[in-house]
């Protein structure tokens, strides 16, 4: 199979064209505000479901527009010219994250109460897995759900949750049994979990902090409690004990998004260092004329290149259906890295300025820092990766 | 009701602009070419009066082959039909010729309402609203900043240095309206799929009943007889304050001088 140089239609880069418009018109004036705030406005997540940013690739039954996984991707690298990474990233937890459950999923009440709503930016969504105790091992979840009559009643705690406090919603993982026993009699810790929508606004449901960040700073973040949160029978999303499977493939999509937003990132940050480059003189010429910042730029382009070419042959055969899981890993671990990396090397070449929080790279640097640990961190990936190879 | 919007393909109003010096018209091939910006307030008016009161609205477009996907661009705002007309008779036309071409168009067509720009960001002329409505004969309501219809007649805010003034005419009319009037939508991604498949008419200058010895760059008015390039920004004055804060007063004096106070 092979892609064709461009994967984008003239719609696609039409598209592509519209939402840098809106990025850079109405998004990008307040990055600076929003960072010191801590707190992106209220009225982005209803504007861009107003604009039919939030359902680009979901059906038009619920309110989405009906694209391809192409059109995700344009908007993931569009958005990020917002000069934030905070924005992107919540962005992407609601629509990449939290939601594609709800469409696989969910009961078509689900899809009405929550996917309807959350495409028109009313309900604001999370993806609620990490745990105080268990992060990356999502067979350890201790966050559980038991029954009482038709109902479930659960206990415990989600942390570094994304749009945790100003969430409507939460795609949970709960256990809701004990592991079974697999045929050869050892505990299977894979069962007994299952995934429910629980509202934030119940009885028992506690956003306990929000917590402060290195960066994505814009973007909140929650640990939350919940004390014996009641939700009826029809919380519970998908099927009963096919959590563990359910949540393995939203992370597909998960780690999908986090690799267009670090290649995205990534070329931004090398588009600004190539252009202070340039105008920056040093013993009085630029030094983009020296070699040593030739080749340093020259081996950020490349480094982005080849991660695009990985992440489009990714996303080619998420758009066409395959489930691929070892290149999906790959993928966030190559990607995540090499942002980081492209972003540490427009630091050094940006020197003293680039330390200084006068200059955008110190904000790329710190946000491209959390690429190497949401969404799974490196050694996470490593650890799938290995798995698949056998080794 | 119906509503026309005629618009044009221009060259990027960002990029560098080149005039070719065979025939001293605008380079329409030295950058990309886009929709007319101006032309995105005149498209807004329309997609309301289409959501507000189930105005049927189509998109004219004078302009060679390939500004095919401009009336495409113009359409995935939320526009019913193109028409495109598209003859080697046209090239090179200038204001009053477009406005010939245009007011032929439109002779062949059912239209309330004209909505134009007033003025395209390459030529600017500000000509072709008035004088397509003075061919036809219609009432030419330009400038506006605010336009409403009321049944069977249109009122606008007809801006001026001053303000604006209340203008009023009975249908059909021409319109055209100034950057002020709206905040234009953007595309959205099902506008931008549905454009593809909507109805799309090209037209040659025969077809409308126009005629070529009236139009084209044979038959301009407007001739252009010499152009050079734009002469490269001057060295501005740099006020250098050395602590006396007498930089101040040699500011006030420069401004003074150049007519800023």
């Amino acid at each position: 199979m092979t892609i064709p140089t461009s994967p984008f239609t003239d719609e696609h880069q039409q598209l592509r064209a519209s939402v840098r418009r809106f990025v850079e018109g109405e998004l990008a004036p307040h990055a600076d505000e929003w960072e010191a705030d801590g707190w992106f406005a209220d009225w982005v997540f209803p504007r861009l479901g107003e604009l039919g940013y939030l359902g680009l690739s979901m059906p038009t039954e619920y309110g989405g527009q009906g694209a391809d996984y192409w059109a995700t991707v344009v908007f993931g690298e569009e958005i990020v010219r917002c000069r934030s990474g905070s924005l992107p990233m919540a962005v992407a937890a609601h629509t990449d994250m939290a939601l594609p459950p709800v469409l696989k999923f969910g009961t078509e009440e689900q899809k009405q109460a929550y996917l309807v709503p959350a495409l028109r930016g009313e309900r604001i969504a999370c993806i609620g897995i990490t745990e105080p105790e268990a992060g990356s091992n999502v067979a350890g979840v201790r966050t559980s759900a038991r029954r009482d009559g038709r109902d479930w009643i659960i206990n415990g705690s989600k942390v570094f949750i994304t749009n945790g406090v100003r969430g409507s919603f939460v795609t949970m993982v709960v256990r809701t049994a004990p592991p079974s026993q697999t045929p050869d009699g050892r505990p299977d810790p894979w069962s007994g979990i299952s995934l429910f929508l629980v509202d934030t606004d119940l009885p028992g449901f506690e956003v306990a902090q929000k917590l402060d960040k290195v960066g994505m700073r814009a973007s909140d973040t929650a640990l939350l409690h919940l004390t014996d949160v009641r939700v009826p029978a029809e919380a519970l999303l998908g099927i009963e004990g096919q959590g563990f499977k359910q949540i393995m493939w939203e992370l597909q999509g998960e780690r999908l998004i986090a690799s267009i937003q670090s290649v995205a990132a990534a070329q931004l940050t090398f588009e600004r260092s190539l252009a202070y480059a340039q105008e920056r003189e040093a013993f009085g010429r630029p030094i983009a004329r020296f070699q040593v910042q030739k080749h340093r730029l020259v081996d950020m382009a490349t480094e982005v290149e080849a991660c695009r070419r990985l992440l489009y042959d990714c996303v080619d055969k998420w758009n066409r259906g395959e489930y691929a899981t070892t290149e999906i890993a790959m993928c966030k671990l190559a990607c995540a890295q090499m942002a980081f990396r492209v972003a540490d090397e427009a630091m050094q070449l940006h020197g003293g300025y680039g330390y200084s929080r006068e200059f955008p790279v110190e904000r790329s640097w710190r946000d491209a820092r959390l690429m190497r640990i949401g969404g799974g961190t490196d050694e996470v990936q490593r650890e799938i990766i290995s798995k698949l190879m056998g080794l | 009701m119906k509503v026309i919007v005629p618009v044009k393909r221009v060259p990027d109003t960002a990029g560098e602009k080149k005039i070719d010096p065979n025939d001293k018209t605008v380079d329409r091939d030295a950058g990309e070419a886009v929709l007319c910006p101006v032309n995105e307030f005149a498209i807004e008016e329309a997609v309301r009066l289409k959501e507000n009161a189930g105005a049927e609205v189509k998109v004219l477009l004078m302009g060679p082959d390939n500004a095919q996907s401009i009336v495409r661009k113009a359409l995935s705002y939320g526009l019913d039909e193109g028409l495109q007309i598209t003859d080697d008779a046209i090239a090179g036309s200038d204001a009053i010729g477009t406005a010939r071409v245009i007011a032929k168009a439109l002779e062949n067509e059912e239209f309330d309402l004209v909505i134009f720009g007033n003025q395209s960001t390459d030529a600017r002329t500000c000509l072709v609203p008035a004088a397509v409505a003075e061919i036809l004969g219609l009432p030419s309501l330009t400038y506006a900043r605010k336009l409403e219809v009321d049944g069977d007649k249109v009122v606008v805010h007809r801006e001026h240095e001053e303000g604006w003034d209340v203008v009023e005419s009975t249908l059909p009319a021409v319109v055209s309206v100034v950057e002020a009037i709206n905040e234009p939508r953007y595309p959205s991604f099902k506008g931008i799929m549905a454009a593809k498949s909507k109805p799309l008419n090209q037209k040659s200058l025969s077809d409308i009943g126009g005629d070529a010895g009236e139009v084209g760059f044979d038959n301009a008015n407007a001739v252009l007889i010499e152009f050079a390039p734009r002469p490269p920004k001057e060295a501005g004055t740099i006020v250098e304050d050395d602590g006396s804060g007498a930089a101040a007063s040699q500011l006030a004096d420069w401004m003074e001088q150049k007519k800023f106070i």
